[in-house]
């Protein structure tokens, strides 16, 4: 996804950056069925790791910061616009928009730094590590569990849980923004292979029915 | 493949774990101590049992955290899932709840000609539940 909003920032490289499936933006374009299943590249966004005990007190300063922590596989915690991702018992990934990434004007990363001190723990900057995908539709679930071993039924994966698991035999981290929307998190030197799987899955949606 | 009950995150695939060898395998309290012949041995010799073995597994795709598991080498029957550091419970213990629900039937093993009784030890019900069972995770 390209520039989505005149940012400043970065010493003015903002508008140089490219997603790391940017080069797929019109394959995606081409191979979506509106009404069917639709993929897409998400806008940057701003994510940090973090790693904090979760029974400690810095635990809780850093909920306060991000919207609460996740207790348990498949919980989102948060707040308006950041999201928590339960990654395991003491890892945590956050999800914000770019803009509250320090260098655009936000605060995110510091005051998750400010949060952890001197605690043992750590918060790190993975803006750049995992791109998005946003896979929607009626058919998303059926194109998904082409190649995730997870019962992604409703009445198991309900809208705003996250697990991170394999999709096409790579690790992502799965999110489920609605009733028929998902939120692909795969690190982004696996964009490329992932976008085009997604996109061979979702060939045969394209075609007529074969009776 | 076998389903193998995370105890963070409930049941998943083989393929989002890795083997970790055998476990229980204790760092000797004086290395120092030990000849060539015993340090090779701490090193690089494991058991080869056939039948329950207790082993290391790490969720690597999921939570990344390391577990022990009883799994029978001959039926692929995963008996109990424990956190690390806990003893090897006994093999009477009924395994949880979800374990090794992909792999208890007979045609699972490869040899074959296994008699199917050794399975009974694992899932006899109702019995005491080991503090281990995996929550409810997303996957239930």
């Amino acid at each position: 996804m390209a520039n989505t909003a005149a940012l400043k920032g970065i010493n003015g490289l903002r508008e140089i950056r490219r997603s790391p499936a940017s080069h797929l933006a019109q394959a995606m374009e081409t191979g979506s069925v509106p009404g069917t299943v639709v993929l897409k590249e998400g806008p940057f966004q701003t994510m940090a790791g973090v790693r904090v005990d979760p029974n400690s007190e810095e635990s809780a300063r850093i909920a306060s910061v991000a919207g609460g922590l996740p207790a348990r596989c498949g919980e989102v915690s948060g707040k308006e616009g950041v999201s928590v991702l339960w990654l395991g018992p003491s890892e945590f990934l956050v999800v914000a928009p770019e803009e509250a990434h320090d260098s655009l004007g936000g605060d995110l990363i510091g005051s998750l730094t400010a949060a952890l001190g001197d605690a043992p723990g750590q918060v790190v900057d993975l803006s750049a590590n995992r791109t998005t995908f946003e896979l929607s539709g009626p058919r998303a679930r059926a194109v998904l569990e082409k190649g995730c071993a997870l019962d992604l039924h409703p009445r198991s994966f309900t809208p705003g849980t996250a697990v991170s698991t394999e999709v096409g035999n790579i690790p992502v981290a799965l999110l489920k923004t609605g009733e028929e929307s998902f939120r692909l998190f795969p690190r982004a030197s696996f964009a490329d292979y992932l976008g085009r799987w997604l996109l061979d899955a979702m060939r045969e949606f394209a075609s007529p029915e074969v009776p | 493949m076998l389903l193998i009950s995370c105890p963070n995150c409930g049941s998943r695939d083989e393929t989002e774990f890795h083997y970790g060898g055998q476990a229980h395998v204790s760092y000797p309290e004086n290395p120092n101590e030990l000849n060539d012949r015993e340090w090779a041995e701490y090193l690089f010799y494991r058991d080869n049992t056939k039948g329950t073995f207790a082993e290391r597994w790490l969720h690597s795709t999921g939570c990344r955290q390391w577990f022990n598991m009883l799994r029978d080498t001959v039926t692929y029957d995963i008996q109990a899932v424990y956190p690390m550091g806990a003893p090897r419970p006994s093999t009477a213990v009924p395994a949880a709840a979800e374990a090794g629900t992909a792999s208890v039937a007979a045609d699972s093993t490869t040899t074959g000609t296994t008699a199917p009784g050794t399975s009974a030890t694992s899932t006899s019900p109702g019995t005491t539940k080991s503090g281990i069972t995996a929550p409810e995770g997303a996957t239930k």
